[in-house]
């Protein structure tokens, strides 16, 4: 049986020729990453085993992000402990808020060029696996993991079989990676590929933007998976020399292809039949096809998140909300995901379309995604939502509901005022 | 090492945010975060919970994100042991790291009853529902991931090793 590109990223990582599903390594990473909800922590621990320094300033990522800005007294502290801490030890990629390059840190962290082909990251934040677009291999841990690592520069894995998620022929009109991500999820259920890789292939690949890959990459959690990892083609060559022209230029990036025989189990899906798709309460894989559940009334709809916070997502939402308006009775809030797509949104007269269009516009935070602030909902209400979550209580009272959408969707629900599809408006 | 007590059952697919609402992470205090244990999803949990006492659970138990707060609310509020069909990963992880014992047994999961009376032992992997009198046998866990649990979480079992 030969090896996955997972496998063999981390078989490189731990200094190994090969490693099989099951086995224990201990393997250097390339970066390592905390917010400033698990970050703080972390610091705790880090102070606690009487370490001293970092591995490398400039391998430690650290983004407020969660509760920013500061919402209370309490994430104000948060986020003052590891700014504090970022400072003392001279954290090269710490994201203050309003400098250039910050923002939701799965959004900044490529688009700044941090994550090239072939790393290995683990990140303090269950969306890590989004770097997996980049043909890399990235999973979240918790505080106490991102302490260690953030001392040693290493981490201990356990090596995942892998399910191949071979993609094909090209989507449908409005049809995004947001679909094919929740329809996949919705074929194998919420723990589908539990403590396993989802490596994308096949035709379709090619016809998937950069910023589409990262959202699937993004969900690839809510199937349970470790990471979800792309292959490196064009589109991913053409995003690192832009996002790291001078890493890109001097070949510092790593290519991985699997074998054939590598995987545990294959999957199959034809883009053209992935219907624009929606997730109801309570669980990811609670997906349907959007027409199909057109009676669903909404009183929010939240447009952002490290899910679909990107420059296309933004852009796509400013292309079908030109000249419409959001429905009488509904609150839609725009969240662009850095302070990048921000100003894009700014310089191309987005903003303006939103604002016309009666939206609410907001600096970049995960804010409401986890509940936290900007967008809470009360005893009942429904909110259509880009996010990656719809879990009971995720976006505020335990009695309100999340239905999770791609932004065609999201746009289209806002303007007609309930679940709807792009071509009803 | 074992342990005893009164099962707290839940379903599939707990994820942590049922566990501990984000609401809650502006402290990552452990008790602030047991004080909220299970609120969205079993509001009475707090005031019910006693020291000892064992939570059984389904398949994928803790998906979800990657808050550590929420083994360390679980263990907090005085749970002893979490058994499930399965857990998801980045909380098998995180539970290991804060001490808070696991044990993945199918059979134990679907078997044991809310309220039941439950032993467990951490060194033949045995559970025993007292009240049915059924026994199951979970994968115990290797020596080293014991002291861990034993030690109460990744820090102190490291510390520990490096008094040695």
């Amino acid at each position: 049986m030969g090896m996955t590109m997972t496998q063999k990223i981390l078989a490189d990582h731990a200094g190994l020729k090969e490693v099989r599903a099951g086995d224990l390594i201990e393997a250097r990473l390339d970066k390592v990453l905390g917010n400033d909800v698990t970050t703080p922590p972390a610091i705790n621990v880090f102070k606690n085993m009487g370490a001293d320094d970092v591995f490398d300033k400039d391998r430690v990522i650290m983004v407020p992000d969660h509760f920013t800005p500061n919402k209370d007294i309490k994430s104000a502290e948060l986020c003052k402990c590891m700014r504090c801490f970022a400072k003392e030890h001279d954290i090269t990629n710490y994201f203050e808020l309003g400098q250039k390059g910050m923002g939701i840190e799965h959004v900044i962290i490529p688009d700044n060029g941090l994550i090239l082909p072939g790393d290995a990251i683990i990140g303090a934040d269950s969306h890590t696996c989004t770097y997996g677009a980049l043909g890399a291999f990235a999973t979240g841990v918790g505080s106490t993991d991102l302490a260690c690592a953030m001392v040693s520069g290493s981490t201990w894995f356990k090596v995942p079989d892998g399910i191949k998620v071979v993609l094909k022929g090209i989507p449908g009109p409005y049809v995004t990676g947001k679909d094919i991500i929740l329809h996949l999820i919705g074929m194998i259920g919420v723990d589908g590929a539990l403590y396993k890789s989802l490596e994308f292939t096949g035709d379709g690949v090619a016809s998937i933007s950069m910023d589409q890959r990262l959202t699937i990459s993004n969900m690839a959690i809510e199937c349970g998976a470790k990471n979800g990892i792309f292959p490196v083609d064009e589109v991913t060559l053409n995003y690192i020399s832009v996002t790291n022209p001078s890493r890109f230029s001097k070949g510092e990036y790593k290519t991985y292809e699997a074998d054939e025989d590598a995987y545990e189990s294959t999957i199959e899906i034809d883009l053209a039949e992935v219907p624009l798709t929606v997730a109801l309460p309570h669980l990811p894989s609670n997906t349907r096809a959007a027409k199909d559940v057109k009676d669903m009334k909404i009183d929010q709809v939240v447009i952002g998140s490290c899910t679909n916070g990107r420059e296309e997502d933004i852009k796509t939402a400013a292309e079908l909300f030109k000249g419409k308006k959001v429905a009488d009775g509904v609150r839609c809030i725009v969240i662009p995901g850095s302070q990048r797509v921000y100003r894009k949104a700014l310089d191309e007269g987005w903003l303006a379309v939103f604002d016309d269009a009666g939206c609410v516009i907001s600096t970049p935070t995960c804010g409401p995604c986890l509940g936290g602030h900007m967008g809470i909902l009360a005893e009942g209400e429904r909110c259509v939502s880009t996010t990656n979550r719809n879990f009971v209580g995720r976006m505020g009272h335990v009695k309100s509901e999340v239905i999770l959408s791609g932004v065609p969707v999201a746009v289209a629900s806002a303007v007609v005022g309930r679940v709807a599809t792009p071509d009803e408006m | 090492m074992s342990v005893k007590g009164r099962v707290f059952k839940y379903g599939n697919d707990v994820d942590t945010d049922v566990i501990i609402p984000a609401r809650h992470l502006t402290s990552a205090d452990p008790k602030h975060l047991a004080a909220h244990c299970m609120e969205d999803i079993d509001a009475s949990f707090v005031s019910r919970v006693s020291a000892g006492d064992i939570m059984v659970a389904g398949s994928n138990f803790g998906c979800g994100s990657s808050r550590e707060h929420a083994p360390i609310a679980i263990k907090e509020s005085g749970i002893s042991l979490v058994i499930a069909e399965s857990f998801a990963r980045i909380f098998y992880r995180n539970a290991i790291n804060v001490g808070l014992a696991i044990m993945e047994c199918p059979e134990a999961s679907a078997a044991i009853n809310d309220g039941d009376e439950v032993e467990a032992d951490f060194d033949s992997g045995v559970i025993r529902d007292i009240t049915t009198g059924e026994t199951f046998e979970a994968k115990p866990f290797p020596e080293f991931i014991k002291r861990i649990i034993e030690a109460g979480g990744l820090v102190q079992y490291t510390k520990l090793k490096s008094e040695a």
